[in-house]
């Protein structure tokens, strides 16, 4: 046990799991207590998927180096398809729980399918022309999912892309219909299931980070010729990340479809996947615990900010440039710095005086 | 007669995203980066002028030359304000300031100009041609954009490879630090090279908005996206490639509304950038580097 | 040890921007102002829709304001928040309206989020009355919920049956928006009544929200189908693209549109004379006599720009609601739930008069009937057809 803490990625993890176990019960306890207003409840669930995928996209730019512009595809697959699921098992699980579970997990093997067949000629790219082809996936999925129709009938399931395509009979019910997407969503997700999706989330990535695998991952981050002179098969580490990514967010995305009552595929567009982005970037790169507390933060600060109106926007945005150049740019991070030792100095100078005064 | 009508339609929304592409593939290649902010550019550049022929009453030709006056200011301050001091830190960190930069300038051209979109009056004062007993409609704008989208790419490359400044940002493009070794000013290089872009983006804006008159604050967003991808296929910082890519993109794109679905040619565009990656990896006229051990 | 007080930091942090979001102290209510929230898309892509709404309604809240001492000094006060055209962001809005102490909500401006708010509204009791969600299904979600626009079937019906009735084309041609909800409405409603009365719809393309900046595709097929009538199920910034890309390729079929196409003529920069012999139906009219000190106000507002028919609804929106209120003498006391069981029961016979039309009624479902008025734009004006 001893040796354990010793270690700094154990213990680095294990803070990162008591955060989340302690923010839980925290807003548990309000919860209870009724301290929480409408606006603060309905937080919580999407605060819980923004964390998942947050913390699954880190896997795979801060870790893995990769950077992705396509990560809302693949929650929306999850959405979309958990959606679907969630109404097909209607009858054969009728406990609710259960019920969104079983369509997460589909969500997630659906889209870490999906991540798998992309994968296969996205990471052929590197750098700059992999983020391309991301967002071009990511496009593609969404430009799909706008003209992608199901409904349900006594006899089955039935696909189309276009509207004519799906033909009920009596009673059957439309799930998803174009570009007005899925709307009469009967509402599965919990905030506890939140909770348990970020502690799944965490656990496979922490995991995956501190195994052999991820020893591996991170060297071919750090230098990809040298892993693969050292026997690394880059390409299968890489895959990996990929498809435990994409799994996650499709799992993440799940919960996020059933969280609403309505759902068009306009919501899985690029800016989604930017903002994904921006809560990676902004906790740090690689700093998973950074992931949790960034994405809970912006995502509630342009919601916090509403009593500004008009303003509230264009806030977030200098909000945003400001916090990238202070935590980023060496001259300012050096400026502030300075500024810190200086009061520091002043202190202490003050404080000699003040010795001295009283002998 | 059908098919070459298309194909023109196609040609002139490809040369404005080949000019737009233009200022994306130059920042790209001498600052190595993807400036996200390029496309909210374009719209201020389109807003500028707009407010200088309707407002103001001045000629066409006059608001070009403030809005590329403002663009240009605008694209340095931004560079020195936002990027400069990220300079040297990964690559994401300025794609994200770079994000930043543009949710402002929507909100903030929202502020200023409101909501309601604007009919930009296109500058071409031109009669279309009408060929073939008009069969065959070329209207001014596409006449104007290719040529003026030619003209750009051929001035930014004797630019590149004739001038000073263009050697130098060949130079800073190359390798930043034995061009600084070699007495060449980076900061100025780059600042110069945002001055440029963002003048370009300014003479985008019009054009964008001469052949597609609606003017509003997320104008130029979706452009820019597909700007962007244009540059990528023509293969990202190379000058002739953009104007491929641009040219590319807008012939597919057209005929895939055409033949194939109006509502699928977003797909169609997106893969065939995939396709032509796979292919050639570093887009149609891009250059493939080696790895160094 | 560091380490644990930096995380309990966080920890008290992010439990604290929580409670920024909670009720404020000063919620209390008074019994003289009632609480009226709305949503809608105040920026991004669709800002144009929720700033023409949110103008329109506290222009009507400005009005009752003033004049508050005629009925018993019942105000209104007013708020709105952005839902940026997003069911998700729509939700917060709602919820953070709700937090704020609503009472009756004027909203969502535009189908999605309409429709996602929808059944928060049914299970809250809350009464909600759109200007201009237009789907028939927001109003079935629940009989709590009123529309103030047409829906957008019936529209699209009454449009083809005019056509008809008016011989208005023989060879048809339909641009509409595939990723628009409203588009696609109209337009089933307009094939389906088309194909009863054995009209013949020649072209049929469309554009999505992606890739609509380039509109002359569209133009072409229909010309090459050579179409001589063109029904434009669509918003009036992309139809003001299609009538200057047809009049510069000296194309000139009859263009049919329908609400969304109101404001067509006050694009600011549009040239009018190229919606010339346009068609459209509009409930609004910002020419007629009675809207005259509306358009004043809303002018003076919104830096010279005339109102559309999404302002007007959503002043029709506020006055129906107090207008009802007052009848009732529900005031700012009254809880939520209470205040939609009266409203709802009164909306069933309720006879409205406002700027979109007058003797308004709704029916069982919460579906408004007012009559469209077809107008055709002569000498840049809304002339009656």
């Amino acid at each position: 046990m001893k040796k354990l803490w010793n270690n700094k990625d154990t213990r680095r993890n294990l803070f990162t799991y008591a955060l989340v176990i302690i923010a839980f019960v925290v807003v548990q306890i309000m919860l209870g207590g009724g301290m929480l207003g409408y606006a603060a409840k309905g937080f919580l669930v999407p605060v819980c998927v923004y964390i998942s995928l947050a913390v699954s996209l880190n896997l795979l730019v801060g870790v893995c180096g990769e950077l992705s512009l396509g990560h809302a595809g693949f929650m929306g697959i999850g959405a979309f398809s958990g959606i679907v699921m969630s109404v097909v098992l209607q009858n054969l699980i009728p406990n609710d729980v259960l019920r969104l579970i079983a369509s997460m997990i589909f969500g997630g093997i659906l889209a870490g399918a999906f991540g798998f067949l992309i994968g296969i000629p996205a990471l052929r790219l590197r750098g700059d022309y992999l983020a391309i082809v991301t967002l071009a996936f990511g496009e593609i999925l969404k430009n799909v999912f706008s003209n992608l129709y199901v409904g349900t009938d006594a006899n089955g399931v039935q696909f189309s892309f276009s509207a004519s395509g799906v033909s009920l009979a009596e009673g059957g019910k439309m799930i998803l219909d174009g570009p007005v997407g899925a709307t009469g969503i009967t509402k599965l997700a919990t905030f506890p299931m939140g909770f348990v999706l970020i502690l799944f989330t965490l656990f496979v990535v922490l995991n995956l980070i501190n195994s052999k695998e991820g020893r591996a991952i991170k060297a071919i981050r750090d230098n990809r010729i040298a892993a693969e002179s050292v026997g690394i098969n880059v390409t299968a580490f890489r895959m990996k990340a990929f498809v435990v990514s994409a799994f996650l967010a499709g799992m993440a995305g799940a919960l996020f479809g059933l969280n609403y009552s309505s759902l068009t595929a306009s919501k899985f567009n690029f800016n989604t996947s930017i903002n994904i982005l921006v809560f990676v970037v902004l906790g740090g790169m690689g700093n998973i615990m950074g992931s949790v507390i960034s994405a809970t933060v912006l995502y509630i600060l342009p919601e916090a900010l509403r009593e500004l109106e008009d303003y509230r926007m264009i806030l977030y945005a200098v909000v945003l440039i400001v916090v990238m150049l202070c935590t980023w740019s060496p001259k300012i991070k050096g400026a502030i710095a300075a500024w810190k030792a200086s009061i520091t100095e002043k202190l202490s100078l003050n404080k000699k005086k003040g010795v001295g005064n009283n002998g | 007669m059908q098919l070459i009508q298309y194909l023109i339609n196609g040609i002139s929304i490809g040369s404005v995203y080949a000019i737009i592409a233009l200022g994306y593939t130059m920042v790209y290649g001498i600052a190595k980066m993807l400036n996200f902010a390029h496309g909210d550019i374009i719209m201020v550049g389109a807003y500028v002028s707009f407010c200088i022929t309707s407002y103001l009453g001045l000629p066409a030709v006059a608001s070009i030359v403030v809005a590329m006056a403002v663009c240009m200011l605008l694209g340095i301050f931004i560079e020195g304000l936002a990027y400069r001091p990220l300079r040297g830190t990964p690559s994401l960190t300025v794609l994200i300031t770079a994000i930043g930069v543009s949710y402002f300038l929507q909100n903030a051209a929202q502020l200023i100009w409101g909501t309601a979109p604007k009919n930009f009056t296109s500058v071409v004062t031109m009669e279309p041609l009408h060929l073939f007993d008009g069969q065959l409609v070329i209207t001014g704008e596409v006449i104007l954009t290719v040529i003026v989208s030619a003209a750009v790419m051929i001035g930014l490359t004797l630019f590149t490879s004739k001038c000073k400044m263009g050697k130098a940002m060949r130079a800073v493009s190359e390798d930043r630090d034995a061009a600084q070794l070699m007495g060449i000013n980076v900061n100025l290089t780059i600042s110069t090279t945002f001055a440029i872009g963002s003048a370009l983006a300014a003479v985008a804006g019009v054009l964008l908005c001469s052949t597609v008159p609606t003017l509003q604050p997320t104008t130029g967003s979706m452009p820019g996206i597909r700007a962007f991808t244009a540059a990528v296929i023509g293969g990202i910082g190379s000058i002739p490639g953009a104007m491929l890519g641009g040219i590319v993109l807008g012939v597919i794109e057209t005929f895939s509304k055409k033949y194939i679905s109006t509502d699928f040619s977003d797909a169609i565009v997106f893969a065939v950038l995939i396709l032509i990656l796979l292919v050639k990896p570093a887009g149609l006229l891009g250059k493939q580097t080696q790895e160094k051990v | 040890m560091k380490k644990l007080l930096a995380m309990v930091l966080t920890v008290v942090m992010a439990v604290s921007v929580f409670a920024g979001c909670q009720p404020a102290a000063n919620n209390a209510a008074d019994a003289n102002t009632l609480k009226i929230g709305m949503t809608g898309p105040l920026t991004g892509g669709a800002a144009v829709y929720g700033t023409a709404v949110e103008a329109g309604m506290k222009i009507a809240v400005a009005e009752i304001n003033a004049a508050a001492e005629k009925n018993g000094g019942l105000k209104i006060e007013f708020k709105s928040q952005d839902d940026e055209h997003d069911n998700e962001k729509a939700t917060n809005a709602y919820n953070a309206l709700k937090d704020w102490g609503m009472q009756i909500f004027a909203g969502a401006v535009t189908t999605g989020p309409c429709l996602a708010i929808a059944p928060s509204t049914v299970s809250d009791n809350m009464f909600m009355m759109t200007p201009s969600g237009s789907s028939d299904k927001i109003a079935l979600t629940g009989n709590n919920i009123f529309q103030m626009c047409f829906t957008d079937p019936n529209q699209g019906s009454s449009a083809a049956q005019l056509v008809f009735d008016k011989k208005l084309g023989e060879k048809i041609g339909v641009i509409y928006d595939n990723s628009d909800d409203y588009s696609k409405g109209l337009l089933n409603g307009f094939k389906t009544k088309a194909t009863e009365l054995g009209m013949t719809i020649v072209e049929e393309t469309s554009f999505t929200a992606d890739n609509k900046s380039d509109l002359s595709t569209q133009v072409n097929q229909c010309k090459d189908a050579g179409c001589d009538f063109i029904f434009l199920p669509i918003y009036a910034t992309e139809a003001s693209q299609i009538l200057t890309y047809a009049n510069k390729i000296g194309y000139a079929p009859k263009f049919f549109g329908c609400d969304g196409m109101d404001g067509v003529l006050t694009i600011d920069g549009f040239d009018a004379k190229l919606a010339e012999g346009l068609m459209l139906m509009t409930p609004f009219n910002p020419d007629a006599a009675e809207s005259k000190a509306f358009v004043d106000q809303y002018k003076a507002m919104m830096n010279d720009t005339v109102p559309n028919q999404f302002a007007a609804d959503g002043y029709d929106v506020i006055y129906s609601i107090y207008n009802a209120c007052v009848a009732l003498s529900i005031n700012g006391e009254t809880p939520a739930d209470e205040v939609c069981a009266k409203l709802v029961d009164y909306f069933k016979t309720y006879k409205f008069d406002g700027l979109t039309g007058s003797g308004m009624t709704w029916d069982a479902n919460g579906m408004i009937s007012k009559i469209p008025a077809a107008v055709v734009i002569a000498d840049g004006k809304y002339q009656a057809l």
